[in-house]
């Protein structure tokens, strides 16, 4: 990053940054979702949703409101849960078991439209809690990490300060630093720019760049279509409740293969 | 006319006019801006000329300072028109404080209080070190040190019956165990009236309804006269500490409803926050949705606990004598029957529960200021 910050021993983090990338896996497989079939009271919200992220895609799905790609995503950390098929993150299936839930959770970053900073903590205490109290790491080692993550995402200066007091765009890029203080190996975006005054939205695209090139996993649920083009491995568009086509960005944005996917970019691209 | 504009230089911050700063701009915009404005300003400007003056007459000129019995509150021996007979007060000041407490024993109360605010003052200013050892001392140890000195019974202590308490040191004891123990049960009651098992939500509900369907006198009468005759004799246990346990649970019901309220002030996406950073129910309340919702209530919660602490004057109908039961005792007393007794005493405990009161109020109020961290927007 350009802006590295001196004063911490960033070479010792690097190590650790970089280990992560490194971990050998069970699986090549980072999500498998297998007919995935979810109802809010009597509306069907997805409909029978298969398909694989493998370490190190980035999957953007987009796709008109309502049509359950928000459901989808919050589907692979199970804040929501479901009522037919199978979740497998990282190997380990969701089911009812809480412990599952929590070891899956703690491997799953999420990043929120509406940021979900806690407000009576300061930006180092929110980036610092899941590490001291879910990984029982010791104060001084979390803020060490919190604070080379809010290097990362270039606003190590406003560690002391509490949320509100930082602009949307900070905020969310905290948020980004705060999921990442979980090392984990899947991170998730759900329309993380589409709260954020338009002035803002770049500097958030671009930490997700640069995390995107640092290899992480990636579902992002998205607007951004320039993004799109630059990082995404696949894209996936949902109607429905269910996926209507998923294909390389190339193909996606210049061939479209369903009549819906056509429809759709041409209602968003101008 | 121009239809395109571009600007050369930017404009630097100016202060505001002078008419709406500072002492002027007060009295001109607070006190007498506008027609209605003035009428209340001149209306509260004679309300306190009506009410100030007579107060501080009573209180302090025409009050008598010095004497031994009621005779030196009489008008006739004074010789003028008398005010507040504050003799009587200092004649009966270790009854208003200790109640009955042996004479000989009443260093253990004293040594209970100094103990008390020794560690209070620290735990109220948020600077002084060491917190958290402080509320555990003070929430923790201090209320068994505090038992095992009024009470007695042990270490060489000579033992103390409840029924020998009264005054302040009973309306303290009452309240600083409503306070501590109404919180942390309130808190659980709430967690669980949101809880999604239906069994604990079912039997929170049915509680917190119970508690708050009956009066506290009802509570204390049936505490202090009803239990005993159901309970086996060897079940028995001591009269304040019913009372006591009674408080906590009604005034608890009460704390549970208020501490609904924050949670409900919390949005969802904090919850949804913490559980995606895989912080589990316990760790995410405690942390993350807790500190949050208390800040919320503090208002509604120290106005619960000014009424507990009002409330405390209730346990005179189950004989228990707290500083108003006390003063009520003070006035059979022949010795000061005097036309002022009366008012004299009233206004001595008026002034005790105003006093603590309002400091209770005040610090809340610095309280929530200092935790204002901006959430609300």
């Amino acid at each position: 990053m350009a802006m590295a910050d001196r004063a911490e021993p960033v070479v010792d983090l690097g190590k650790r940054a970089g280990g992560l990338a490194m971990r050998t896996t069970k699986s090549e497989i980072a999500v498998e979702i297998a007919g995935l079939n979810k109802w809010f009271g009597s509306f069907h919200v997805l409909r029978d949703v298969s398909f694989k992220v493998m370490r190190g895609e980035r999957i953007v799905i987009c796709g008109p409101s309502g049509s359950g790609k928000s459901t989808l995503l919050r589907c692979v950390n199970r804040i929501e849960d479901w009522q037919q098929g199978r979740v497998i993150v990282d190997g380990t299936e969701l089911t009812e078991d809480l412990k599952t839930i929590d070891e899956v959770r703690r491997e799953v970053g999420m990043v929120f439209q509406q940021f979900n900073l806690f407000p009576h903590l300061t930006v180092l205490e929110n980036c610092t809690l899941a590490p001291i109290r879910v990984r029982h790491m010791p104060r001084r080692e979390a803020e060490t990490l919190a604070r080379h993550y809010l290097t990362r995402v270039r606003i190590p200066e406003q560690a002391e300060k509490y949320p509100l007091q930082l602009s949307g765009g900070q905020q969310q890029r905290v948020a980004i630093a705060r999921a990442l203080c979980m090392q984990p190996k899947i991170m998730l975006f759900d329309e993380p720019t589409s709260a954020l005054d338009p002035e803002m939205v770049k500097e958030v695209l671009d930490t997700m760049v640069a995390l995107a090139m640092d290899g992480m996993t990636m579902l992002v649920v998205s607007h951004e279509m320039g993004f799109a083009r630059q990082v995404a491995s696949r894209m996936v568009l949902m109607d429905a409740g269910q996926i209507v086509e998923i294909n390389e960005p190339k193909t996606f944005f210049e061939h479209p293969q369903h009549e819906r996917t056509r429809l759709f970019l041409s209602q968003i691209l101008h | 006319m121009e239809t395109t504009f571009v600007r050369r230089e930017l404009i630097a911050p100016l202060p505001p006019p002078l008419a709406t700063r500072g002492l002027l701009g007060f009295l001109r915009w607070r006190l007498f801006g506008g027609v209605f404005n003035t009428i209340l300003t001149l209306l509260g400007l004679l309300l306190l000329l009506v009410l100030v003056p007579p107060a501080v007459r009573f209180l302090l000129i025409d009050a008598v300072w010095d004497g031994a019995s009621r005779v030196d509150c009489l008008a006739e021996t004074v010789g003028r028109p008398v005010g507040a007979c504050w003799p009587f007060v200092f004649a009966k000041f270790r009854q208003f404080m200790y109640g009955f407490y042996p004479e000989d024993e009443q260093w253990r109360v004293n040594v209970t209080y100094a103990l008390g605010v020794a560690l209070l003052i620290p735990l109220l200013i948020p600077r002084a070190p060491y917190k958290t050892l402080n509320a555990v001392v003070f929430f923790g140890v201090f209320p068994v040190v505090a038992f095992f000195l009024l009470v007695g019974d042990a270490f060489g202590l000579p033992h103390v019956e409840t029924r020998y308490w009264g005054g302040m040191l009973v309306t303290l004891v009452i309240t600083f165990a409503g306070i501590i123990g109404s919180l942390p049960l309130g808190v659980l009651l709430a967690l669980g009236r949101a809880s999604k098992m239906p069994a604990v939500r079912m039997l929170c509900v049915i509680f917190i309804e119970f508690w708050r369907g009956v009066p506290l006198v009802t509570v204390l009468f049936f505490a202090t006269y009803m239990l005993p005759l159901f309970l086996p004799p060897s079940w028995r246990f001591d009269p304040l500490a019913r009372v006591l346990v009674g408080e906590v649970l009604f005034a608890g019901a009460y704390m549970a409803e208020v501490v609904r309220g924050g949670l409900q002030a919390v949005p969802r996406g904090q919850y949804e926050g913490a559980t995606a950073l895989g912080l589990g129910y316990w760790r995410m309340m405690s942390y993350v949705v807790l500190p949050q919702a208390l800040k919320y209530v503090i208002p509604a919660m120290v106005n619960s606990f000014i009424a507990l602490f009002k409330d405390t004057t209730l346990v005179l109908i189950v004989s228990i004598f707290d500083l108003l039961g006390q003063l009520r005792a003070a006035f059979a007393d022949p010795n000061w029957a005097t036309p002022v007794t009366l008012f004299t005493g009233f206004a001595f405990a008026g002034i005790f529960y105003f006093l603590i009161s309002f400091a209770m109020s005040r610090y809340a109020l610095y309280t929530e200021r200092r935790l204002d961290t901006g959430a609300r927007r």
